[in-house]
């Protein structure tokens, strides 16, 4: 009774504490507003403004169905994804071998540590450093050309050069494996060795632990990392600059010309283009947390 | 089986191996080789006695700090609020600081030009929209990194005993919460760095002096001196990953971003 009566005559002081959410309030303003002016309103202006006319100001799906019909931008669309298809899947396959090797591999501990630290810096070395350095290896002059060329043999002549979607490929294989490895290290620490014991003393073969066992656990984790890597490579745009000057059309490469200037022949083009690739690096990001979330379950 | 097993791991750590570090031993030696005939360090000489080298890497320094500082400023408060006051609004932040790897740096760029290229948003020849996108490029490293820390310490007890005290919002901030978090602030602030320096896109559409754009641009000119840059700049990537290893001590969150 008397608590009651307690609580009852102390209720309405309770009340001061409202001012304190307004100031709160106001003080996340900052934030927003920031992101609002940097983020949300230029990534809508290229949203709005591809659903405009840049002549009549009118209403228009026209750029947006271009993205599907003109041929030079279907052709960078394509490239872009191969480029991405390619260095997801191999980077990714690569990656994981490489962060299982030195996990579960039976290798010495310190390469595990010393492969994280390496990971951690080459996938943060990229763009033109990176090209000089895939210059100074597989250019024309590179070291390792050179070292063929003493052997008798010039890939030059052969119809190899650096500067080509293979070569390309090759530079961004540099910063895709390791961002795979960072990323699916946690996922095979998860796999317990208990699961490997259970299985061998039930006579499981290698083959039947991975086929039953460990990639059904891993394989949504490795899917939606290479997900990840794909969106990696499909945004990236400083790399295949300063490596081929813009010679191979991928859709960064074309939304930096259009920028400079109009090279699409329409300012409308330009933004669909640019539409298509954020939708396109959304939907990476989205199926990589589907999957990611999938794998969460077993590695608690 | 086991040791075959072995024999193919070691295998692929081997090509891991070369493959990370053949890139970099030919551009080493490459920029070794600017006097005929001898290795020197005479690309390096020309590199840190060009005018125009200490100009556009010191503008990039200038702008890391700047992109530091507006973070921590803008990030702190916002990642403090939403723990303390209004975690409503946590689902919306942190959507917003992952907007970034979604919108890739092309797409930011020609965004950032068209919207502030003309009245009343003029101000695409500021140096303002240069750091403002830099801020939006490493938003979700900085920002997260400030969460993380912000989870491991205990913010309302050392809120409420600042306050006790008599401090205010200012003061409990930047005295009390910014020394605590201190060591993840800085992983945040060297990733951040890392970015900066070897972000290229902002800086060359912006038309703004930066480190990366520079050393580009001295690729079309010269042959040694862009191959000590690219050394010097690896060297700087690895010193600000090793510091964030050696600071965070084994808290090693995946580190990962850049200008690509």
């Amino acid at each position: 009774m008397t608590a009651m009566n307690v609580e009852k005559r102390d209720a309405p002081q309770a009340r001061p504490a409202r001012p304190k959410i307004s100031w709160a309030w106001l003080g996340v303003m900052p934030f927003f507003i920031f992101a609002f002016l940097f983020l949300l309103y230029p990534s809508s202006t290229i949203a709005i403004r591809s659903l405009i006319d840049s002549k009549t100001h009118a209403f228009t799906f026209r750029y947006i169905l271009a993205l599907f019909q003109n041929n030079y931008i279907l052709r960078a669309y394509w490239i872009s994804i191969q480029i991405s298809l390619i260095t997801s899947i191999g980077g990714g396959i690569f990656g994981f071998l490489l962060a299982y090797a030195a996990i579960r591999g039976g290798l010495p501990r310190f390469m595990r540590s010393a492969l994280m630290t390496f990971c951690g810096v080459a996938s943060n070395f990229a763009g033109v450093p990176l090209a000089f350095a895939f210059i100074a290896l597989l250019g024309p002059t590179g070291m390792l050309i050179g070292w063929m060329k003493a052997l008798g043999y010039n890939p030059y002549f052969q119809g190899f050069t650096l500067f080509t979607f293979w070569g390309l490929s090759l530079v961004y294989m540099y910063f895709q494996f390791p961002l795979m490895v960072l990323i699916i290290a946690p996922a095979i620490d998860g796999l317990r060795k208990e699961w490997l014991e259970a299985s061998e003393n039930l006579g499981a073969s290698s083959f039947q632990y991975w086929r039953y066992v460990a990639l059904p656990i891993l394989l949504p984790s490795i899917l939606g990392t290479m997900i990840l890597l794909f969106g990696n490579s499909f945004g990236a745009f400083a790399t295949a600059q300063a490596l081929t000057g813009g010679q191979i059309r991928l859709v960064s490469i074309v939304i930096g010309s259009q920028l400079r200037g109009d090279v699409l022949g329409d300012p409308g083009l330009g933004y669909a283009l640019a539409l298509g690739m954020v939708i396109v690096m959304a939907l990476a990001i989205t199926g990589y947390t589907v999957l990611q979330r999938r794998t969460e379950r077993w590695l608690r | 089986m086991r040791r075959g097993n072995k024999v193919w791991w070691w295998f692929v750590m081997i090509v891991g191996i070369l493959y990370f570090f053949l890139p970099l031993v030919a551009t080493f030696i490459f920029s070794l080789k600017a006097k005929l005939g001898v290795l020197s360090f005479l690309a390096y000489a020309h590199v840190f006695n060009s005018p125009s080298f200490v100009y556009n890497f010191s503008a990039s320094v200038i702008w890391a700090v700047f992109t530091i500082v507006a973070g921590i400023l803008i990030f702190l408060p916002t990642a403090y609020l939403i723990r303390l006051r209004v975690p409503q609004l946590r689902t919306a932040v942190e959507f917003i600081t992952l907007l970034p790897f979604v919108i890739p740096a092309i797409v930011l760029v020609f965004g950032l030009v068209r919207s502030f290229s003309q009245p009343p948003l003029l101000i695409v020849n500021s140096p303002v929209l240069l750091i403002a996108g830099y801020t939006v490029l490493s938003m979700p490293y900085m920002y997260r990194a400030i969460d993380t820390g912000l989870r491991s310490i205990d913010v309302r007890t050392l809120t409420e005993a600042a306050q006790s005290l008599g401090a205010g919002w200012g003061s409990i901030l930047f005295d009390i919460i910014l020394p605590n978090i201190r060591v993840a602030i800085l992983s945040g602030a060297f990733l951040s760095f890392a970015i900066v320096i070897g972000e290229y896109i902002l800086a060359q559409y912006l038309a703004k002096p930066a480190f990366a754009p520079y050393m580009a641009y001295q690729m079309q000119q010269k042959a040694y001196e862009p191959a000590a840059m690219a050394i010097l700049s690896f060297a700087l990537t690895w010193a600000a990953m090793g510091i964030i290893s050696v600071v965070g001590r084994g808290g090693g969150q995946a580190q990962v971003g850049g200008g690509h």
